[in-house]
């Protein structure tokens, strides 16, 4: 519908500019006009990025119809199996479906993160796609996703902002009626920080103002610290804190104890 | 031991003077020769589970080694500073020196981090070993009489073993200690009336405060520590005065102890296993991390990260805190009653009272004064070893309480229905547990007393030659049957009127006390039964 619109606008401006998605539609053609000329530039293949951009929109409304509308409806609307995608931004489909969670494979507590079903083109057009009928957040820029903030903000704004639900460790959480918090360890930094912009599942959003993408950039940085750096320590038995040290303690511990004692007074043959 | 005569004989060699006169020097100076000669003779019968209260003793060695060297290092003071050592993630942050010190310890002092594993691993192995070594105590009966107040004294223990680790699980300052000292001030705020001057007396004023490491510390390392050293010298003087128990076996009796002395041989075997003890327990610190406490970061008031539990020991408070149905508060008088906190504390309460006590009520109930040497096994006291799975049962629920949400993520459950599930199970368990013990105990008792009478099934089948066949039964030796055989059999109490003529009312509930314990029971054979079964055999 969008691209319709796009396309009308680029024939006739006059007659669309007062059209309701005239806006979206200008703020594409902006993004895909900066988009390309910087493609121009820097791609030898210029002629067909242009036209890449415009086919993108294309493949992503049609992947959209055949994988998504049955749940969000076909101009995202929404419907009663489904919320509706309208302002919801490319960085939330690319998270959703990037990591697998989308399309659902059954309705439960949470969509699950399992094999992703899309490959990098697909999710990129329907990222576009759904960032095209209407306004939201977009997919962060690497620079915020290199992993060099700083390590004691990031670590210090995590324990704050994030611990309570997915754990000091990233290990993970436990919320209610089935929900849960995932693990955070092996999660890619787009994705963490897509996360925090919009707030997947019954995660809180945190906006620029509440977390500035610099402080994104840091707890991104910690949790790259955590993935990178072995653990000083030893084993961190899955890194739960007391319930597994407890449990390893009275089951190999003095499992290991016992069967020496049992060892000690065998009687010899 | 007899010392061998032909020894005296031999010239002594230079060595062997300088003993002997050393060893009379001391004795003439101190006359331990009666105290060696009492301890050193002091048996040790030869099973496994009576090695577990040494394992308690030999990490509570270690954990004095250990705690010693990181007192050398730890600052047990909540000065504010900016932490400046080697760990990247909590560079420049605020903490409390404590905070600060472990994380040094942890970090930039040769060792420190190992002691600190051992520290903590020999804690956890400590309070487990207790556990299971009263576990082996209460199933076997060890606790009767002459040895109710050696009980007492071990219940203490386990209670200061956990006051010791709690304390020390709060000492470094960090989020997830910080965290359990906040749910421990929660639970003495609820206590009415007193309550919230208690957690001021604490704390020094409003928590966190400033003071409470400094306290926690000194009862940590001085306090309980005596205390707790105190507590065992005498649960082991106690333990040579009374002698210990055996099992029933052939030449055992109630009034002799089969094993090996305590001089040479079994001191040597002990001295081994608490290396080997030392040694189970390093090999563990080197290689898994526990407490890692620069993940949780130093405390602060707002944060509480997921899967916030405390050690293993306290699990059971945490779980019963859990498990309260939501809204049990109100308020009388102008005063709110946390029902929610005063519930828990009641029952847990109740229950490491009724640990406590146990000897003497279950005494009061049998009625049974005699001295108990020999270890009960633990299917001949049915209605004992039923009480004993209830309460594992019971404390067990609590305990996977405290990791319910840990359970609804690893089994995939919501977390609602592990803790409904826990509800029904802290009620019912108890009582399905008390059941099926009790009738699995007698099922076993049953089986002794076949075989003991007629022998093993040995499957061989003969035809006798008027053409019947029978199974041949393999009779048991002697030395087996022992076993099977020799133990108490007890009746329930008759009520008999007092002096006065009267039935009072305790006698009447002594009496009920007395069936429930021993209605159902399978008497041990007796000697008749079993020459009896002879003759039908043969």
């Amino acid at each position: 519908m969008a691209s319709k619109a796009a396309r009308a606008s680029g024939g006739s401006r006059s007659a669309g500019r007062r059209h309701p998605l005239a806006t979206v539609a200008l703020l594409l053609v902006g993004l895909l006009g900066t988009g390309g000329a910087y493609a121009l530039f820097t791609s030898s293949a210029t002629a067909e990025t242009s036209a890449s951009a415009e086919a993108l929109v294309e493949e992503g409304g049609k992947l959209f119809a055949a994988n998504c509308a049955t749940c969000h409806g076909l101009d995202l609307q929404g419907t009663t199996q489904g919320p509706t995608l309208i302002g919801v931004g490319a960085a939330a489909t690319d998270f959703q479906v990037g990591t697998g969670r989308m399309p659902m494979a059954i309705t439960g507590p949470q969509a699950e993160v399992k094999p992703v079903q899309f490959t990098e083109e697909q999710i990129q057009a329907l990222s576009v796609f759904v960032a095209a009928q209407g306004p939201g957040p977009a997919i962060p820029a690497d620079m915020y996703l290199t992993g060099k903030g700083d390590v004691s903000n990031g670590a210090e704004l995590f324990r704050i902002n994030c611990a309570m639900c997915h754990n000091v460790a990233g290990a993970g959480g436990a919320l209610t009626e089935g929900k849960y918090a995932p693990a955070l360890s092996g999660v890619t930094s787009k994705h963490v920080y897509e996360a925090m912009l919009t707030g997947p599942q019954n995660m809180p959003v945190f906006n620029d103002t509440n977390l500035t993408p610099e402080e994104k950039a840091d707890v991104i940085t910690y949790l790259k610290y955590l993935d990178e750096t072995p653990s000083v320590g030893g084993f961190t038995l899955g890194s739960l804190g007391p319930v597994s040290e407890g449990l390893f303690i009275w089951i190999f511990g003095l499992g290991a104890i016992v069967a020496i004692t049992v060892w000690l007074t065998a009687k010899s043959n | 031991m007899t010392t061998t005569p032909t020894q005296d004989a031999q010239p002594k060699t230079r060595g062997q003077r300088f003993t002997g006169a050393a060893a009379n020097y001391i004795d003439e100076r101190t006359s331990i020769s009666g105290l060696v000669k009492e301890v050193g003779r002091k048996i040790f019968p030869d099973h496994w589970s009576f090695m577990l209260g040494e394992v308690a003793l030999y990490s509570f060695i270690v954990i004095l080694l250990s705690g010693t060297f990181l007192t050398f290092f730890f600052e047990a003071s909540m000065v504010e500073v900016h932490y400046e050592g080697s760990y990247a993630p909590l560079k420049g942050i605020e903490m409390s020196a404590a905070m600060a010190s472990t994380l040094d310890i942890s970090f930039d002092i040769r060792g420190g981090l190992l002691m600190r594993q051992v520290h903590h691993w020999a804690a956890l192995l400590f309070v487990a070993s207790i556990g299971l070594h009263m576990l082996r105590v209460y199933f076997t009966g060890a606790f009767r009489k002459p040895r109710e107040i050696n009980w007492f004294i071990g219940f203490v223990l386990f209670v200061l073993a956990m006051a010791e680790g709690f304390t020390g699980y709060s000492l470094p300052d960090d989020l997830l200690s910080g965290n359990g000292l906040r749910i421990i001030d929660g639970m003495v705020k609820g206590i009415p009336v007193i309550g919230t001057w208690i957690s001021y007396l604490l704390f020094g004023g409003e928590f966190p405060g400033i003071d409470i490491v400094s306290r926690l510390y000194i009862l940590h390392i001085m306090l309980l520590p005596a205390i707790i050293i105190a507590a065992i010298g005498i649960h082991m003087l106690l333990l040579v005065i009374n002698k210990h128990t055996q099992f029933a076996g052939p030449g055992r009796t109630n009034d002799n102890v089969v094993g090996s002395p305590v001089m040479p041989g079994f001191a040597a075997k002990a001295g081994g296993f608490f290396f080997i003890v030392f040694g189970v327990i390093t090999l563990i610190a080197s290689t898994f991390s526990i407490n890692p406490v620069w993940v949780y970061g130093p405390y602060d008031p707002s944060p509480v990260s997921a899967g916030t539990q405390p050690d293993w020991y306290i699990g059971f408070a945490d779980g019963a805190l859990r498990l309260v149905p939501p809204g049990w508060e109100t308020e009388w008088f102008g005063f709110t009653w946390s029902f929610n906190i005063i519930a828990p504390l009641v029952i847990l309460g109740l229950f490491i009272a009724i640990v406590a006590f146990y000897p003497f009520i279950e005494a009061w109930i049998t009625g049974d004064k005699r001295e108990h040497h020999i270890a009960d096994r633990p299917r001949n006291a049915p209605t004992r070893t039923a009480i004993g799975a209830a309460g594992v049962t019971f404390y067990a629920v609590l305990w996977a309480a405290a990791s319910s949400d840990l359970i609804a993520t690893h089994f995939k459950l919501s977390i609602e229905g592990v803790i409904h599930s826990c509800q029904a199970l802290l009620i019912f368990g108890p009582i399905i547990a008390y059941f099926i013990t009790k009738r699995v105990c007698l099922g076993l008792q049953k089986k002794d007393r076949e075989i003991a009478l007629h022998g093993y099934e040995s499957g061989r089948i003969v035809r006798l030659p008027h053409g019947e066949y029978i199974e041949v039964h393999e009779q048991l030796s002697e030395y087996e049957r022992w076993k099977l055989v020799s133990y108490t059999d007890y009746k329930p109490l008759m009520i008999r009127p007092n002096d006065q003529g009267r039935i009072t009312f305790g006698q009447r509930l002594r009496a009920s006390a007395s069936r429930w314990f021993f209605e159902d029971r399978i008497a041990p054979v007796s000697q008749q039964e079993i020459e009896q079964s002879k003759d039908e055999h043969h």
